[in-house]
């Protein structure tokens, strides 16, 4: 096995990009000390080895995956790719390492310690798409659905299945707020995005009768008998509710106001 | 009356149903249309009880002709009343389900005139959902005791999940409290369900076809507004698992609305413990394979209000731990304290590839403060592992049992409130042996 060497890999950021990494780990026999997106890249003052992304190369590495460690492994390592794991290009290339050498049973292996952590950040993204497949809210404009979302993880590749199955004739566009990505439907094709931020216009009436609605559904939908509200954060936390109709919208109602007077009594009180 | 009136006076009248999955289908619409379903459910919001918000729970009118004396919309009740035109209800169903509110409809209804004729009205908002629209969405649809069949093969076909609410566990309760409903009348259209699901199972040529109620049946009881003990209820539970193939038993606690000399008192909590302690047991017929009669018995017919089920269960099966967690199979490792079916699975597919210790169980999501008392690794127990029943006891009750466990039985001397479990005292131990069950 190599030596971990001193050099520093810094990619494009793309996830064949991150392939040719590991293409050059093997040529040059070396294990990199990092592997820097040009985002993390740019707040380093660290010099390193510029990787060319080189679509045959990744082709090379890409192929290789399922041929050694089963399709499983293919599909997990594009999944870790999409998290928000620190350093999540290292746990991946050790990860692949690991793959090489001991085949499928790298996917069995949840006690070493670069596999349990890529498990647990896969988990995690998991966990954050299914729950805004939920959480996730549409306005309407002029006929078209648009939501925003400020996930962790990347999750619009997760999320693109389920909402062009469900709203298959509709038109739609899904807001990354903080990995400034889009999600554009319309019937019958996907496309993701860059860019850089989302301006909303006014709701209109008809918008605003069905948020007001919905807002009154959910208050009254409460057995007040049954109040719980650390119930309902640890399973909704409050990270989610700045885009939910139920909650935001300061202009009709004043719950966000409200969390931070709450908040402020809390210190108070310590 | 406007329908924000009428969206606040039929959401309160629906909402101490508790039902609110959307789990057990997985589909989506077809050209033209609208929706789909996700066969483990999706929870769209909690409401500030902590409940999972997931379809639009409603009734379709709370206009009612029977005088249930538990239920808010019994006749005698002094309460403002409306109904939905279903053309309504179908185009605010739909409104919410494109702005990705809701996961579908939850239809319930009080008896306005008779079973039937409501049923058709919920029946006909089914219709204009799935046909006009095209809905893929899920709908749990309730049926009304005393429907016609008819009727019920209707909403059968239309509906994910139907459901017939038991409400109260004995023919004696329902005979007092809700004198307008029979055990018959309850458990007639849950067998016909039963077989409708089966035949159309069998009869489907292909995998087109529509089918019964695909996402099957589930039932609510009411838990504290009779008698019945932990022991008959959950019992009855097993029974609808087994006799009608039930997917859910719901409970829910009954919070009194009513002053009524046969109910406890408005105002007195909810028996939310029992509730939850039915629950986990609940989880442990469906999913840990144990029956009721290893839960509760004849001489223990309520559950230990500090250990949740299956500790309790375990602290009473001392003889058959630990089990080691690189060779107990998978049913084995189901039954220890701190390992559940998530951690259980991974067990079993770590230790093909290597052997197994605590820190890497610890990896593994199982929580070894209980676990440890109860699994070995490789033959080893855990360094420094006490097993007298003090620790075993204090390691499976959580924060707040220990909190109500001292509160029930207080110590006279302030300073052993610090050392709670290390002083001898002889009421505690008393305590104990009831909890483990030696008394």
């Amino acid at each position: 096995m190599p030596e971990r060497s001193n050099v520093i890999y810094h990619y494009d950021g793309s996830f064949d990009g991150l392939l040719c990494c590991v293409f050059e780990c093997y040529a040059k026999n070396e294990i990199p000390l990092e592997i820097l997106s040009p985002e993390i890249a740019r707040t380093t003052l660290f010099s390193g080895k510029e990787i060319i992304t080189d679509p045959h190369k990744a082709r090379r590495v890409l192929v290789s995956i399922p041929k050694r460690m089963g399709h499983d492994a293919l599909n997990f390592v594009r999944n870790a790719y999409l998290t928000c794991l620190a350093q999540k290009e290292l746990y991946i290339l050790r990860f692949l390492r690991l793959g090489y050498r001991h085949g499928p049973s790298v996917m069995e292996m949840l006690t070493d310690e670069v596999v349990n952590t890529l498990f647990k950040a896969v988990n995690h993204l998991k966990k954050e798409s299914h729950l805004l497949k939920g959480f996730l809210r549409f306005s309407v404009f002029e006929n078209v659905l648009l939501g925003q979302i400020e996930p962790k993880n990347q999750v619009l590749p997760l999320l693109a299945k389920h909402f062009c199955q469900r709203y298959r004739e509709e038109r739609f566009f899904i807001y990354d707020k903080t990995h400034s990505m889009a999600l554009v439907y319309k019937p019958y094709q996907f496309s993701i995005i860059r860019m850089e931020s989302l301006l909303l216009s006014e709701a209109d009436e008809e918008e605003k009768f069905f948020r007001e609605l919905w807002r009154l559904f959910y208050d009254t939908i409460e057995v007040e008998g049954r109040h719980n509200p650390r119930c309902r954060m640890s399973h909704m936390p409050k990270r989610y509710w700045k885009h939910m109709t139920e909650f935001g919208d300061p202009d009709s109602r004043d719950g966000t106001k409200d969390f931070s007077s709450k908040k402020l009594k809390f210190r108070g009180s310590i | 009356m406007d329908v924000f009136q009428k969206l606040e006076i039929l959401t309160a009248a629906a909402k101490y149903d508790v039902a609110c999955t959307s789990s057990g289908v997985d589909k989506q619409a077809s050209a033209g249309g609208i929706g789909s379903a996700a066969s483990e459910g999706i929870c769209h919001s909690f409401a500030a009880d902590g409940r999972c918000i997931s379809l639009l729970k409603v009734l379709m009118t709370n206009v009612c002709a029977y005088d249930c004396k538990y239920c808010v919309n019994r006749c005698s009740n002094d309460t403002p009343r409306t109904m939905f035109a279903p053309r309504q209800l179908a185009e605010l169903t739909i409104n919410f389900y494109r702005r990705n509110y809701i996961e579908g409809l939850f239809l319930s209804s009080a008896v306005l005139q008779s079973p039937d004729y409501t049923s058709e009205q919920m029946l006909e908002v089914l219709r204009i959902l799935r046909d006009e629209y095209g809905f893929a969405g899920y709908i749990h649809a309730k049926i009304i005791p005393g429907t016609d069949r008819d009727l019920v093969a209707g909403i059968g076909m239309l509906a994910d999940r139907i459901s017939v609410n038991i409400e109260l566990p004995s023919q004696d309760s329902l005979r007092m409290l809700a004198p307008d409903k029979s055990k018959q009348a309850i458990l007639m259209p849950m067998d016909y369900i039963n077989k409708r699901i089966v035949e159309t199972k069998a009869e489907r040529k292909s995998r087109h076809a529509p089918k019964f109620a695909p996402a099957g049946q589930s039932t609510q009881i009411i838990i504290g507004a009779s008698p019945e003990t932990d022991y008959r209820i959950l019992n009855l539970t097993e029974k609808l698992y087994q006799k009608y193939k039930l997917k859910r038993v719901f409970f829910s606690a009954y919070i009194p609305v009513v002053e009524n000399s046969l109910l406890p008192a408005v105002g007195s909590k909810p028996p939310l413990l029992r509730e939850n302690r039915l629950y986990q047991a609940d989880w442990l017929i469906r999913f840990y394979g144990y029956t009721a009669d290893e839960l509760l018995d004849e001489n223990n017919q309520s559950f230990n209000p500090y250990l949740d089920p299956k500790c309790n269960w375990a602290i009473n099966h001392m003889e058959l731990f630990p089990v080691d967690v690189n060779r107990a199979p998978y049913n084995h490792l189901l039954r220890v304290p701190g390992i559940g079916v998530r951690s259980a699975k991974r067990i079993l597919t770590a230790r093909r590839s290597a052997k197994l210790g605590f820190e890497g169980l610890k990896k593994l999501g199982v929580v070894l403060k209980r676990a440890k008392h109860f699994i070995t690794c490789s033959g080893k127990s855990m360094d420094g592992l006490k097993n007298s029943t003090d620790a075993v006891l204090q390691a499976l009750m959580s924060k707040k049992a220990l909190r109500m466990y001292y509160e029930d039985f207080p110590v006279q001397q302030a300073a052993e409130q610090l050392s709670l479990f290390d002083e001898p005292l002889y009421l505690r131990e008393e305590v104990q042996k009831c909890l483990s069950g030696q008394m």
